[in-house]
This record gives structure tokens, sequence and C-alpha cells, in this order.
């Protein structure tokens, strides 16, 4: 089954809610996905900086590898620590070297990157990790989340959604794809690397390479209409827009609420119905193979 | 007339009360407030009460429906009154996939838009829609009167065995065995009746009728190809 939600802030004024209201909105959808959950929020950024959201056992494990990691590129990374995630904030030009490194370790994962992208999932039950993560003391002007019930690969922490394949790009899915072995050699051809076994990182996969190719989000997700095969609603996270594509025959639920302060996406209205203001939204569903992208300029 | 605030209570509990309803009860109207989009609202029901509903609702609300009166004031999520076998539940805002869903009997009106699958498998049921239907809609319908006064979405009755559907905007395209008719007078008769019962005011001459062309009723051998 699964949940995902989406919420996108149009005006500043709520930001400082913004992890609030995106954790109310994934802590309702955990009927439809009890055995992980996972999120990405858009913060600040710093300039020329970007941040690494890794992941590990523990804090002393966190700790002790960012130690190391400190004298490989020689620089001592800004650190955030969050339960098992840690947020690192290092230079732009030290990011290749430290990714290598982050590869290599045995006791670290790489969960995402971006210049403001932030990107944490684990197993367990949505309210537990959105509380272990703190979610609700977030802030930022967008955010997108999901809560999972595994069916086409392990319950496991790499498993879990959000899958962020690009620097702050990061895709969210309720479905399941059937083609996706055969586009993850296409795109393994393409220079692409993948993680885990997982259809929903092939999806993210393919719009980072699109992205990478020349494509716009609205372009890349065009494309994957007639690229990728299965049931899928996709909700899309990039630095500064918010995408939402349903497979032609718009298997999986999905409803939107916008108003002027934001437009916020639910796998069912339950979800939507904790936003401020919700009560005078448009809510509308999203056509099936329809790319519907919002930009923040 | 009883209220039931369901920000305050569990739903377990209204919908309990309202199947503990007999025929003859004079609790015959209740007011629903803070649904909030929660699932299964008032399903189930067999006695002739009314239930209005202050807001938005989530999947299968009024299904399984017999006698009572349920008006959703706000939207409905997916297959509301699926399977409802008499009565009537009316729809104030849009409604979600798959409305009225294998529904036997009684009027479902929808005064806003519905989405894709709307009437799909309906065996009897009338169902008015003010606005538009998604795509897919009446997919295998069987029997029953599905008028739309918006247009309607792809594969509109798509393997059809019999039901009308009546149109008055534009069709996107015909499923599979799906076919315009020439109304009759009969059909007109019973358009007219379906748009009175559900109080909408428009000219029966306005809408066009799809149904089955009965081509897949039997297998013929020109498909022996297909399998």
């Amino acid at each position: 089954m699964c949940g995902i939600v989406g919420l996108f802030l149009k005006a500043p004024r709520l930001e400082p809610e913004l992890g609030a209201l995106l954790s109310d909105m994934l802590v309702v959808m955990s009927d439809r996905g009890p055995d992980s959950a996972g999120f990405a929020v858009y913060g600040d950024r710093t300039q020329g900086r970007v941040k690494l959201t890794i992941s590990g056992a523990d804090e002393d494990v966190l700790r002790r590898a960012v130690g190391e990691l400190a004298k490989v590129i020689n620089e001592t990374p800004g650190l955030t620590l969050h339960d098992t995630h840690a947020v690192l904030s290092i230079s732009f030009d030290k990011e290749k070297a430290a990714r290598d490194f982050i590869e290599h370790h045995d006791d670290i994962s790489f969960v995402g990157a971006g210049a403001r992208m932030e990107l944490y999932k684990e197993v367990g039950r949505p309210e537990q990790v959105t509380q272990r993560f703190g979610l609700a003391r977030m802030t930022g002007s967008h955010g997108i989340g999901h809560t999972r019930m595994a069916t086409e690969s392990a319950v496991t922490t790499r498993g879990a959604h959000p899958f962020s394949t690009g620097l702050d790009q990061c895709l969210v899915h309720n479905g399941s794809l059937s083609n996706h072995n055969g586009v993850r050699r296409m795109l393994q051809r393409e220079g692409m690397r993948f993680a885990t076994e997982n259809d929903t990182e092939v999806a993210a996969g393919y719009l980072s390479w699109r992205i990478r190719e020349g494509a716009s989000l609205k372009e890349a997700l065009t494309n994957s209409l007639s690229d990728l095969d299965g049931f899928y609603t996709f909700v899309v996270g990039t630095e500064t827009g918010f995408a939402v594509l349903r497979d032609p025959i718009s298997c999986k639920p999905a409803v939107m609420a916008e108003t002027d302060d934001y437009v916020a996406f639910g796998s069912e209205y339950r979800a939507l119905a904790v936003l401020p203001g919700v009560d005078k939204a448009h809510i509308f569903e999203p056509e099936p193979a329809t790319v519907y992208v919002w930009e923040r300029g | 007339m009883p209220g039931f605030d369901l920000a305050k209570a569990p739903l377990r509990e209204l919908n309990a009360a309202l199947h503990a309803l007999s025929p003859s009860t004079n609790e015959t109207h209740w007011v629903v407030s803070n649904p909030s989009g929660k699932h299964a609202v008032a399903c189930g029901l067999d006695a002739p009460v009314t239930v209005e509903i202050d807001g938005h609702v989530g999947y299968y609300c009024a299904g399984m429906n017999k006698n009572a009166t349920v008006v959703i004031s706000g939207n409905a999520g997916v297959g509301v009154a699926e399977n409802m076998m008499s009565g009537e539940v009316r729809v104030k805002g849009d409604a979600s996939q798959s409305a009225g869903a294998t529904g036997c009997g009684g009027l479902l009106v929808i005064e806003g838009n519905a989405s894709a699958r709307c009437g799909i498998s309906m065996k009897g049921i009338d169902i008015v829609v003010k606005g538009s239907i998604g795509p897919m809609s009446a997919f295998m319908a069987q029997a029953g009167n599905l008028v739309v006064l918006g247009d309607a979405g792809d594969a509109l009755g798509d393997s059809i065995y019999e039901a009308r559907l009546f149109v008055r905007g534009r069709v996107a395209s015909l499923g599979a065995d799906c076919i315009e008719k020439p109304m009759t007078e009969e059909d007109r008769a019973i358009l007219a009746d379906v748009l009175k019962r559900a109080g909408v005011d428009a000219d029966a001459d306005a809408f066009k009728l799809y149904g089955s062309a009965r081509r897949l009723y039997h297998f013929h051998i020109d498909n022996v190809d297909a399998y």
C-alpha cells in the first residue's frame, strides 16, 4: 500500500512550521505504511557548502566516522546529529572526496546530498521515526515523506523512501514498477549507480539521469510516462521544485489541496485534514498521466 | 435530532448507533460533524433515516446503503455509495474514484465532478453527476443509468454489458464495445425521471446515449488470434 505526503510552501510565513505540519501529515498515513518511514526537508542553504546526510548505528559511530572524514578531506564538517542520521556541511569542492570516503566506510551509509535537502529514513512505525529524527522541529520551504508497506524488496533502512539519486533530488513512490530491472541496466550503462535492488530507486535514478542530460523536471517526468511501466504515484522534490505524477490508469490514490500559502499532497484526504485553512483550500485529484510541477522563484 | 461529532467520539460508535436504528425509529435525522476524511462513515445503513455529514469524507462513505439518505456537504473519497442497494446518497462536492461502484439500486447524486471509474460494474444504481467524470467510467457496467451533465473521460463504458450512459458534454473516447445509440422515447422517459428524482433541471434532449454493442457477449471465432 504505502502512504505519501508532500508539502510545498508558497509563502515563507509557514516555513517555521514545515516540519510540524509534515510530521502530522506523515503520522496520519501510518495505517498505509507501518513498517518504515522517511522524509526529505528542504531547509536553509549556505553559500559554497553542501549538506551530506549519512546514517550509522548510533551517535558514537557517526562521530567517529566524521572524525576520520575530517582528516581525509582536510576540513572539519559542520555536524548535526539526529538519532541514527547525521547531516554534514562541507565545502562543495570536497563533496566528491567525502562521498568516496562514505561509500567505502563499513560503518556508515550515504543517504542524500544537496545544497538544501536533508533526508531521513528508518525502519519502524512512522510516529516513532518522525519523533526520533525530530521532524516536528525542522523548518524549510518544502518537504516530502513516505510511510512504507514493503511489497517488492526487504524492510530495511536503505529500502525506505525517499530515494535520492542526485543533488537536492528525491522521490517517494506509492505503487510498484514492473520494468525496473531493465531500466536499471540501461541507467547503469549510462553511468548511474544504485545502492539497492529497489524499484523506486530506479525511478529516482531515471529522473536524475534525464535531468543530468538536460531535461527539466517536467520533461523528465513526461519521459518517464513512456519509459517506466507499472503502478505509481510519484512525488518529487528538487531544490526549488515540487512535482506529482500518476500512472495512466491512476491506480494509486492521490489528493491535493492548494491555498495561497501552500500546495499539499496526500495519499488520502485524511493527511491533508491536519493543515491550516484546508477547509477553504482548492481540493482536487491529480489527473492520470499528467505532470504537475510547482517551482518557487 | 441526534448530532455526532467525530472529533470527540469514535467512528465505530457512530456506525453502531446508526446500525441499531429500527425501520420505525423516530430518530430520523442525524448530523455528523468533523469527518476529517475518515473512512467508512455511515456505512451499511438500512433504516429510512437521513444522515447529513458536514465536511469531507474518506473511502466507502455510505457503502452498502439501504433505505437511508446520506448527504455529504463536502468531497467524498474512493468508493462513495459502493454497492448501494437503495436509498439516496448526495455528494455536494467532488467524488473520488469508483463512485457508486457495483451499486445495485438507489440514487447517487454528485453535484461536483467524479474522477476515474465512476459507476464501475454498476448493477442497477442510478448515478447523476452534475460535473464531469474521469476515465474508465462505467467499466463493465451491467445495469442502471449513469447521467453526466459535463464531459466523460477516456474509455467510457469499456466492456459494458448493459446500462444506459447519458452524457450531455463531450466524451473523450469510448471503451471496447461501447457505442452511441439512438435515444428512444423509453430512454428519454427514463432519463427525465432520473433527472427529476435527482432534482436536476436539464433537458433530456441535450444528452446523447451510449450503451453496449453486445459484440463481446459471446466468443467470436474471428477473435481466436487474440488468445
